[in-house]
């Protein structure tokens, strides 16, 4: 079964990284460059070292505060993929939650507050092993599982705007 | 907005997105090491992520933050009911602001689940979360749409997707 990550406690994002760490989260989340040494461009923008680059993403990543440095796909343009829903009785949320963030196509998988308590997105090479997913999970837990796919999307991700 | 014409993907590019799905190595030279991994040439390697780019397959590169280890403590999705005929208009107004990180329209489930339009919201704290969800309201004419805010609550797990098999 997955470890359960609990929430963490509060604390203030700016005490928490430095001037560097800092522009290095916010400053490139779209222009990343695309040359034999990216981190050395940033470097030089940042006045910095490459080797001081590399070793502090390093660190944001040993963090958790940086997922990765690398591309955001947009859905359905490889493989098949859905957000899907589940109304799980909440004495066994944490056992089904378990059951489905064990799965290798489960990327995301929340806890939200509401009758649909478990939320979770499923990504697979295609649409029939996306499906054998989604019945797996619900001939496994009793539970139906709602199949919300993606049909349009709205946004155009230019990364998030971190507010120091 | 979404072209769904998927201009196929040929082997090498499926290759290719396997290998920096989850991230470029943090090293000197990433695609070098990428290339040497799946036995391309670098300036090959550079090349194709460009035009996956370009192609709008890769929506952008770069960092990925992860927010709640940010101090963005409150992460919402917010569901609306829209007409059908008018979720073009609100999906475009609601996925301008800064705030909402992701807007898709998404298949209903009826009866269950009437929603058709997403949004997420994150903000340092649930209040801050609910001012936004207010904007919305407000600036986008969305008093009279039927909408639910789930709060997150557990995270469960937290990964880039995997959609190929490295």
């Amino acid at each position: 079964m997955a470890a359960v990550l609990q929430p963490q406690p509060k604390e203030s994002a700016t005490v928490d990284f430095t001037a560097l760490e800092r522009r290095l989260l916010d400053e490139f989340q779209q222009e990343f460059p695309l040359s034999p040494r990216p981190f050395a461009e940033m470097a030089e923008r940042l006045g910095v070292s490459e080797a001081e680059v590399v070793e502090t993403l390093k660190s944001l990543k040993e963090r958790g505060a940086l997922s990765r440095v690398g591309p955001v796909f947009r859905p359905k343009r490889v493989g098949a993929s859905t957000l899907a829903a589940m109304a799980v009785p909440p004495e066994y949320l944490e056992e089904v939650a378990g059951l489905v963030s064990a799965l290798p196509e489960v990327n995301h998988n929340y806890e939200r507050e509401h009758r649909f308590n478990l939320w979770f997105v499923v990504t697979a090479e295609d649409a029939a092993h996306l499906e054998a997913v989604l019945d797996g999970i619900a001939e496994e837990t009793g539970i139906p599982v709602l199949p919300l796919p993606m049909e349009e999307d709205f946004h155009i991700d230019l990364g998030f705007r971190l507010k120091w | 907005m979404v072209s769904h014409v998927d201009s196929a993907l040929d082997a090498t590019d499926r290759r290719l997105i396997a290998a920096i799905q989850g991230g470029l190595p943090l090293v000197a030279e990433p695609y070098r090491e990428i290339g040497d991994a799946i036995g391309m040439p670098e300036q090959d390697v550079i090349a194709r992520i460009s035009a996956l780019r370009d192609r709008g397959v890769i929506k952008r590169m770069g960092v990925v933050v992860r927010h709640h280890e940010l101090g963005y403590h409150a992460n919402a999705m917010v569901v609306w009911d829209v007409p059908d005929d008018k979720v073009q208009p609100l999906g475009e107004c609601i996925g301008n602001y800064e705030f909402v990180t992701l807007c898709y329209r998404r298949r209903r489930y009826l009866p269950e689940w009437p929603y058709n339009l997403y949004c997420m919201i994150h903000g340092s704290d649930r209040n801050a979360v609910l001012d936004h969800v207010a904007q919305l309201v407000d600036e986008c004419r969305l008093a009279a749409t039927p909408h639910e805010v789930l709060f997150s609550r557990r995270r469960f797990k937290q990964n880039g997707a995997r959609y190929l098999r490295g």
